[in-house]
C-alpha cells in the first residue's frame, strides 16, 4: 500500500462493472495506481469468453483479451440483481470514488442503483458510464457491434476499396477501446472537477461520439468543402499517390509529399536511393518544388517506379533501418513480433514481466504509456481470477461472516 | 457566469497540426487559458488561415500570441509567460525544445512545479527518438496497417489514424499529473510517445504472440463470433449499412425483419456454425434485401427487432442527418469576426452532468499579443511597440 500511495491515483477506490465496451477505462485507472475493484457476474464476465487464449485453450481464466484489459484489478463476484447483492454494491459504492459501468442506459436505475440513487449513499462518486450512444437522445436504447460503432463514429465510409464494402479494423473492437480511453478523461475531468465542487457527477460516454472523434477531414471536409470523402480504386492505398507498398517480406508505410512538406521529406529518400545505385535520371534532377496536385499519373509513375523496385529488393527490417539513417520518413507496416523486437521500445522500457502463477507462468505484457518522470503508471498486478478477492473484499473489508459467504455463494449472490 | 471547469489553468502551447493541438484543446474547451505561442514568419502548417480545417476545428478557444523566439528577447518573454503558466505542451520531434532552450530543466529552474508534456512520434529517449514522422506512418508501425483490410490485398489506409489515439493517452496524461501536482506539489515531464499511446490499442493482438507466437493479419469485416456481419450496400449512391449477428435470437429478429422466417431453420443458416460457414452466401442473401431499401430504412428496422445495425455515415450525414449527435450537441458552430462559419467537436468526449463546457472560435494569428504582452507581462506601451518594430512580437 504504500508503494501506491505515491502513485496518481493510490488514494481512490473505482467499481468496475463495465462490459467489453469499457474494460480499459478501469485498466488505465487501476494502472494509474487506483484500487479498481472488477465485479463480474457469479461465473465470471462474459468477456472472459472473447479470444485469443493463453496457449489456444478456451478456458474464462486464459483469455488474453480478458487478460490485456484488465491488469491493475482485483476481482469479485457479484450479482446485483439480487436484493442482497444490491446490499452489498451500496456498502461498496460508500467506500468508492468512482463507478464504471457500461449497461443499457436505465437498466441500473430499474435496479435503484443509478446515477441518483448512488449520489445519495455518496454525493461524492463520480459515475462513468460508457454505452453505444449516450444515455439519452433517439437512438439511446440502439444496440452497436464494432462495425455499427465504426460505421455509425463516420470513420468508415471514406476507407476501402471502392469495388468492396467500407472496411473496419480486423479481430477485437478498436471503437470501445477510444470510449474506454474518453471514460478515463472523463473520470479525471470530473475528479478535477470535485476538487472544486466536493460533488461527484456522472459522465456520460457515447461510443459513437469516441468513434467520431476519430474523423478531421471526413467533418471538415463536408463542413468547409461540402465534399464526401470517397474509397478509392484498390491497391493504390488511398489515390493518386502509394501510400503503403509492398516490399520483400511485407510491406512498408511511405508516400512522397505534396506541398510544403516535399523537401524536406522527399529529397532524403531521392538521396537514399541515389547511393544505393537506384534512382533514375528523371528522379534525381525532378523539381519538387513543383510536386503536387498538378503532378500528372505519367509523372507519378516514373517517379513511383523505382522506388517500388528497391523497396522489393529489401526486406521492412532492412528498409527500416536505412530510412533512420537517411533521415526518410519510411516506417514498417509492423506486426506483433516486430514490436517486441523493437530497440526503442525495449529501450523505453515499455515491457512488463507479470507472473501468472495459477499458469506456472510468466507473460510478456506491453506496459502503460511510459514517460511520465513524477508518477508513471505501472501494471500493479495481473487480471485477477474469477472471484479472486472476494474474501479479501467481503470478509475482511465488509464484515461478512465466512457463514454468510456460504449462503450468499450458495444463494447466487457472488 | 459560471466558473469555467479548468478556470485558473494556464497553457503555454508550441503545438501544432493534430496530435498536440487535439491535447491541449481538451484543456482549453474546460476553460483554461491556452496561449498558442507562434510566429508569422514560421507559421505552423496551415496556421494562420481561417476556414481551413484543422485549425479551426482543434484550436478552439485558445489565444494566439506571436512571437519570434530565435530572439533572446522574444525567448525571455516566452520564458517569463512560462513562470506563471501551469502547463507547457510542444510537439516537435525528440529534441527541438531543448535546441530551443526550453528544455525541460530549464523550465524546471523558471517553474518549479511545471508541468511540460512533450509529444512526439516515439519519445525523446531511445535510438529512434528524432527520427521524423507523421500519424500516417505511426499507424503502421503500431500494427493498425497490418489488420486493415481485405485478407486477399494489400492493407488498408486510414490515414493518421495513431494521431486520435496519442492525444487521448496525452489528455489522461494532463489530468493525471495536476492530480499529482495538487496532492504532492509537484510538477513533472510527461515525455508521450505515439507508438506507444498506438500500443495500448494492440495488447490483446501483442500477448496472442507473446503466448501463442501468432501473427494475426487482415480478416476484411469478418468477426469470428458473428454473422451476418458485414456493410451492406444499401439503396442510392454508394451507401451502406453495418449489420451484426451474434445469437440465435438476433438471427431469428434479423429472418423476421427482412421477411423470411422460414430462413431461420435452413439448414444452411440455422445454427451459428452453419451460418459461419456459408456466410458468403449468406452475405449475398443479405446484400439482395438491403439493395432495394435505404441505409437509413435498413437500419431502423433491424435496431426496432433488437439487431445491431447502423448507417456508414458520410460527413454530410454526420454533421447534418444525424439526430444523435444533434441530440447530444455533438458538433458546434462557431464563427470568425469576419463571418465565417465553421462546425467541430467538442474537445472532451464526454458529457458530464453537472458541468456544460462553452466552446470558442480559435484565435486569429497574434490576435491576443495585447493581452498576453501588455496586460499579463506588464509590457508598457512603448516597449510593446518597439518590440513590433524589431519583430520580436512578430
Amino acid at each position: 500500500m504504500q508503494e501506491k500511495a505515491e502513485s496518481v491515483l493510490g488514494p481512490y477506490r473505482v467499481l468496475d462493472l463495465a462490459d467489453e465496451k469499457g474494460l480499459l477505462c478501469g485498466k488505465i485507472l487501476g494502472d494509474l495506481g487506483a484500487d479498481v475493484i472488477k465485479i463480474e457476474r457469479p461465473g465470471g464476465d462474459e468477456a472472459r469468453n472473447l479470444g485469443p487464449f493463453y496457449h489456444d485453450e478456451p478456458d474464462p481464466e486464459k483469455s488474453l483479451f480478458w487478460f490485456a484489459l484488465n491488469t491493475s484489478k482485483r476481482g469479485i463476484t457479484l450479482n446485483i440483481e439480487t436484493v442482497d447483492g444490491r446490499v452489498l454494491f451500496r456498502k461498496l459504492v460508500e467506500t468508492a470514488d468512482f463507478v464504471i459501468e457500461s449497461f443499457p442506459p436505465g437498466y441500473l436505475d430499474s435496479l435503484g442503483l443509478g446515477y441518483s440513487d448512488l449520489e445519495k449513499i455518496n454525493p461524492r462518486i463520480i459515475m462513468v458510464s460508457i454505452t453505444p450512444f449516450g444515455q439519452s437522445g433517439p437512438y439511446r436504447d440502439f444496440k452497436t457491434s464494432d462495425i455499427v460503432a465504426w460505421a455509425m463514429g463516420g470513420e468508415m465510409a471514406p476507407y476501402g476499396d471502392i469495388d468492396r464494402p467500407p472496411i473496419h479494423f480486423s479481430h477485437h473492437s478498436q471503437a470501445f477501446l477510444h470510449a474506454g480511453c474518453d471514460g478515463a478523461q472523463g473520470a479525471l475531468t470530473a475528479l478535477y472537477h470535485r476538487w472544486d465542487t466536493g460533488e461527484g457527477q456522472q459522465v456520460d460516454v457515447s461510443i459513437q461520439d469516441s468513434v467520431v472523434q476519430c474523423t478531421e477531414h471526413i467533418t471538415s471536409g463536408w463542413d468547409l468543402h461540402k465534399m464526401n470523402q470517397k474509397r478509392t480504386e484498390p491497391g493504390s492505398s488511398g489515390g493518386r499517390i502509394t501510400q503503403l507498398w509492398p516490399c520483400k517480406d511485407g510491406y512498408v508505410s511511405w508516400f512522397y509529399w505534396g506541398g510544403p512538406m516535399s523537401l524536406r521529406t522527399n529529397v532524403p529518400m531521392v538521396e537514399w536511393l541515389e547511393s544505393e545505385g537506384a534512382a533514375t535520371d528523371f528522379l534525381t534532377q525532378y523539381d519538387w518544388s513543383k510536386f503536387g496536385f498538378e503532378t500528372t499519373p505519367e509523372e507519378i509513375k516514373q517517379i513511383e517506379e523505382p522506388t517500388a523496385k528497391f523497396f522489393m529488393e529489401h526486406t521492412k527490417a532492412e528498409l527500416f533501418e536505412g530510412a533512420l539513417k537517411n533521415g526518410v520518413q519510411l516506417y514498417p507496416v509492423s506486426t506483433p513480433a516486430d514490436m517486441l523486437g523493437s530497440p526503442q521500445l525495449e529501450a523505453r522500457g515499455i515491457w512488463a514481466e507479470m507472473e501468472h502463477p495459477e499458469l506456472g507462468d510468466t507473460i510478456t505484457y506491453p506496459g502503460p504509456t511510459t514517460g511520465y518522470s513524477e508518477s508513471p503508471p505501472r501494471i500493479s498486478r495481473r487480471a485477477p481470477l474469477i472471484g479472486e478477492h472476494n474474501r479479501e473484499i467481503y470478509v475482511d473489508e465488509l464484515a461478512v461472516s465466512e457463514e454468510e459467504l456460504l449462503v450468499l455463494k450458495q444463494a447466487g449472490v457472488i | 457566469m459560471t466558473k469555467q471547469l479548468l478556470e485558473g489553468i494556464r497553457v503555454v502551447d508550441f503545438t501544432w497540426h493534430l496530435t498536440g493541438p487535439l491535447t491541449t484543446k481538451h484543456l482549453s474547451d474546460l476553460g483554461a487559458e491556452v496561449i498558442i505561442v507562434e510566429s508569422r514568419h514560421r507559421p505552423g502548417w496551415e496556421r494562420g488561415k481561417p476556414l481551413s480545417g484543422s485549425t479551426d476545428q482543434y484550436c478552439t478557444g485558445k489565444l494566439s500570441a506571436t512571437v519570434n523566439t530565435r530572439d533572446p528577447r522574444g525567448l525571455d518573454l516566452v520564458k517569463k509567460l512560462i513562470a506563471m503558466s501551469d502547463i507547457v505542451a510542444d510537439n516537435f520531434a525528440g529534441g527541438a525544445m531543448d535546441r530551443m532552450g526550453l528544455g525541460y530543466k530549464v523550465l524546471k529552474e523558471i517553474k518549479p512545479d511545471i508541468i511540460m508534456l512533450s509529444t512526439s512520434m516515439q519519445g525523446q529517449t531511445g535510438p529512434h527518438f528524432n527520427h521524423p514522422g507523421s500519424g500516417h506512418k505511426l499507424t503502421a508501425l503500431a500494427g493498425f496497417s497490418n489488420i486493415l483490410g481485405w485478407p486477399d490485398r494489400e492493407p488498408g489506409w486510414i490515414a493518421a489514424y495513431t494521431d486520435f489515439i496519442a492525444p487521448r493517452y496525452n489528455i489522461i496524461a494532463i489530468m493525471a499529473a495536476l492530480e499529482y501536482r495538487r496532492r504532492t506539489g509537484k510538477g513533472q515531464y510527461l515525455d508521450m510517445s505515439q507508438y506507444e499511446a498506438g500500443m495500448q490499442f494492440m495488447g490483446t493482438l501483442v500477448l496472442d504472440y507473446v503466448v501463442n507466437k501468432r501473427v494475426v493479419g487482415r480478416t476484411g469485416n469478418k468477426c469470428e463470433y458473428a454473422a451476418p456481419y458485414n456493410a451492406y450496400r444499401c439503396q442510392g449512391e454508394d451507401r451502406w449499412c453495418a449489420i451484426s449477428v451474434f445469437t440465435d435470437e438476433e438471427w431469428e429478429s434479423f429472418c423476421t425483419v427482412i421477411g423470411n422466417p422460414a430462413l431461420k431453420n435452413d439448414p444452411k443458416f440455422a445454427t451459428f456454425r452453419a451460418r459461419k460457414t456459408n456466410e458468403e452466401e449468406l452475405d449475398r442473401l443479405v446484400n439482395e434485401w438491403t439493395s432495394t431499401r435505404t441505409a437509413e430504412e435498413v437500419m431502423s428496422k433491424m435496431q426496432a427487432a433488437g439487431v445491431a445495425a447502423g448507417v456508414a455515415e458520410t460527413g454530410e450525414d454526420l454533421l447534418d442527418n444525424d439526430p444523435q449527435f444533434k441530440h447530444r450537441k455533438t458538433f458546434v458552430q462557431l464563427e470568425y469576426p469576419d463571418g465565417g462559419k465553421y462546425r467541430t467537436q467538442m474537445g472532451n468526449h464526454f458529457l458530464m452532468s453537472k458541468y456544460t463546457p462553452d466552446m470558442k472560435r480559435a484565435p486569429l494569428l497574434g490576435e491576443h499579443n495585447e493581452y498576453v504582452f501588455k496586460e499579463l507581462l506588464g509590457l508598457p506601451d512603448d516597449e510593446y511597440e518597439r518590440l513590433i518594430k524589431e519583430e520580436v512580437i512578430d
